[in-house]
């Protein structure tokens, strides 16, 4: 069977699966709308919680770009995982025995302000519509590349599946169908990594083949043997770090607040039964995360080295060292015709030299008559999706990572659209606009708002505005230096009051939007950028997408100084704190009587 | 009331520990230490790059559910679990 049939029967698979699924959890609730009728099994909620947090960026660029930055690209996967211990700790439980359906009315209530709800929403609109964004394009792009459907089309048949499983199931069937895609694409994501690392190292356990020996006879370590070839070529080395350890940091801190803070992610934890369901709900989360974000590292140097590999296939220098053009791979064709990888022949020698800007290196380049790295572009989307092919799998492995792709990119979309849908009708419509409509108008509102969030998503996926590329950082930045501080201190300073708690957060959120908007310019329009987007103007180096951190700790700041200065919180409120923060009550009255 | 608080600051205490913990594998290990680390090898890995890729993961994973586990016996021993 030839691979673009083998790749419609394995996608068309999956959705049937989705669909078969949506048609078995109707939500006839908003109760089972909004959190699934608090029903789920906490392990079965971290799967669904995996799903929807790794979306088409972890399940596509990330190892491409730990592929490229070796060292530094940690702070994503320390990132990305050590949010879900700040929201085990510091947030999961005490929403969940708060007991209610959004992450705004949280807010409201905590801090007894209409005001403090609706900037609450606007944070998560903000945040969670510059997300789905990035997931529409992806699953077009998985569409286009691999089934060669137009991008439109492709487009239009996620939304169509997003569509009927959300709008008819909400919270209850975005939950089973991720548990769904969550299996689908960790099966996808692993499979490759097991080959290659056999491959290259007789061991199957991608993490442990890492850390081994070469199966090419040299004897050498992995990772020493690719840190060596890199030198040589004159890139800098794989494990060394490169970057400023400063600019590391906060960015390592701003995605784990980040992580945390994000609206969709927490909303998770409301749909378990318990208190301690919750607990153990963000571990199991995050076990079946770790399931990929520690395969990532093994796929990223391994893809890396097997690229340089393909290229320099003799000594460096020599003038058969290097890959005939003309005697390229079939997926190095297949690539160049998606113009993600680029090749010129600077030398006209019809060979291929790929090497990096050591400036020691650049002099003897020259003397082997080397004019240029001629791999003029290698973008990092190719190294996952073109791995299986590197490596020579069968084709039913390419199907099951186009498959893969695309249940990554659906998942969290539907996670997304979730939260926008659910604040839209529930924290706008029933919390400040129309509060007297009951249960089953509240309903139709939130799948008409569900709907409406689709159709929004998607034009936008089409037609992305500029900044498309730009938005991970502004959407980390809104939840880590607005939502998570405010939460936090909800829940573990009973002193914090409205006024506090607002002013906490226009801080942080303000701050964080002008130094983005600052390199990025004014709404991302490039040309408005006050300074250049280099590290030599950056404030004390520190990157746009580094800032969540400070905002952060400006919220922190501001909300203390000013609650301690303004008039203590309500009895009802204070009481409404102690109760989050004890499991059941009964337990703590009957002791006291 | 006594018994609540005595429960909410044996929870502190515990959530304290754990980050501190939480801290110390990845931005200690992982980022300002990674280098002096880097001399000791785990294998094919070098230990620092090894916090920052794996270990860090794994020690995140593991303490979450020392978390949950303590606090299970908290809530026990305070008698405020959920039936």
């Amino acid at each position: 069977m030839d691979l673009k049939t083998l790749t419609f029967l394995v996608v068309g698979a999956t959705f049937a699966l989705y669909i078969f699924i949506a048609l078995k959890t109707r939500a006839s609730t908003t109760s089972e709308f909004y959190v699934a009728g608090k029903g789920i099994h906490p392990i079965l909620n971290g799967m669904a919680t995996a799903a929807d947090w790794m979306s088409a960026a972890s399940f596509i660029s990330m190892a491409g770009l730990i592929a490229f930055k070796g060292f530094d690209a940690s702070v994503y996967l320390m990132g990305w995982t050590g949010g879900y211990v700040l929201l085990a700790m510091l947030l999961a439980p005490y929403l969940r025995k708060y007991g209610k359906f959004t992450v705004p009315e949280f807010i409201g209530d905590r801090f007894y302000s209409k005001g403090a709800r609706i900037v609450a929403v606007i944070c998560l609109i903000v945040a969670s519509l510059t997300y789905v964004i990035g997931q529409m394009k992806g699953i077009g792009v998985a569409f286009s590349r691999f089934l060669e459907i137009d991008f439109a089309h492709g487009l239009i048949a996620g939304m169509v599946i997003v569509f009927i499983y959300a709008v008819l199931g909400g919270m209850k069937g975005v939950t089973y169908t991720q548990i769904a895609q969550y299996c689908v694409l960790i099966f996808a994501y692993t499979v490759p990594a097991v080959f290659i690392s056999l491959q290259l190292t007789g061991n199957p356990i991608p993490q442990l083949g890492l850390g081994s020996t070469m199966n090419d006879g040299s004897g050498m370590m992995l990772l020493d043997k690719l840190d060596h070839v890199l030198v040589d070529l004159g890139f800098s080395a794989y494990t060394m770090q490169k970057g400023s350890t400063l600019n590391m940091f906060l960015l390592t801190m701003s995605l784990m607040i980040g992580t945390a803070g994000l609206p969709h992610v927490i909303t998770r934890f409301f749909t378990v039964p318990k208190v301690k369901d919750a607990r153990f709900s963000a571990g199991w989360a995050l076990v079946f995360i770790a399931i990929l974000y520690t395969t990532a590292p093994a796929v990223g140097a391994m893809a890396r080295l097997n690229l340089v590999n393909t290229i320099q296939t003799g000594p460096i220098g020599s003038p058969q060292g290097n890959l005939k053009y003309a005697n390229r791979p079939s997926w190095f064709e297949k690539w160049e015709e998606t113009g993600l990888l680029k090749f010129k022949d600077k030398n006209h020698d019809g060979r291929i030299q790929y090497y990096g800007k050591n400036k020691a290196f650049a002099v003897k380049a020259k003397a082997f008559g080397w004019k240029g790295n001629e791999m003029v572009k290698v973008d990092r989307d190719i190294m996952v999706l073109a791995n299986p092919e590197i490596a020579n799998l069968p084709n039913w492995v390419i199907a099951l990572v186009a498959a893969g792709g695309i249940a990554a990119a659906l998942s969290t979309a539907a996670g997304l659209l979730l939260a926008i849908a659910s604040s839209i009708s529930h924290d706008l419509l029933k919390g400040v606009f129309m509060p007297n409509i009951n249960d089953k108008q509240e309903l139709m509102a939130s799948r008409i708002a569900m709907s409406f969030a689709i159709v929004v998503a998607g034009y936008l996926g089409m037609n992305p505005p500029g900044f498309a590329a730009q938005v991970v950082a502004l959407a980390f930045g809104l939840a880590a230096s607005s939502l998570f501080p405010a939460l936090m201190l909800g829940i573990f300073v009973k002193r914090v009051n409205n006024i506090g708690a607002i002013s906490g957060m226009l801080a942080g959120l303000g701050t964080t939007l002008v130094y983005i908007f600052w390199f990025k310019g004014w709404l991302f329009i490039k040309s408005t950028a006050m300074l250049p987007d280099d590290a030599a103007h950056w404030l004390f180096g520190i990157s746009p997408g580094s800032f969540g951190a400070i905002g952060a700790l400006f919220n922190f700041t501001v909300a203390l100084v000013v609650s301690s200065m303004t008039k203590e919180p309500p009895e009802h409120i204070q009481r409404l704190v102690e109760d989050i923060r004890i499991p059941a009550i009964s337990g703590v009255v009957a002791a006291e009587n | 009331m006594r018994d609540a608080s005595a429960y909410w600051k044996a929870n502190i205490r515990l959530v304290i520990g754990c980050l501190i913990v939480w801290f110390v594998v990845s931005f200690g290990f992982g980022i300002l230490l990674a280098k002096p680390l880097n001399s000791i090898h785990l294998g094919g890995y070098k230990l620092g790059f090894w916090f920052a890729q794996q270990g860090s993961i794994y020690v995140f994973v593991a303490l979450i559910f020392f978390y949950a586990n303590k606090m299970n016996k908290l809530d026990k021993k305070y008698h405020v679990e959920e039936d």
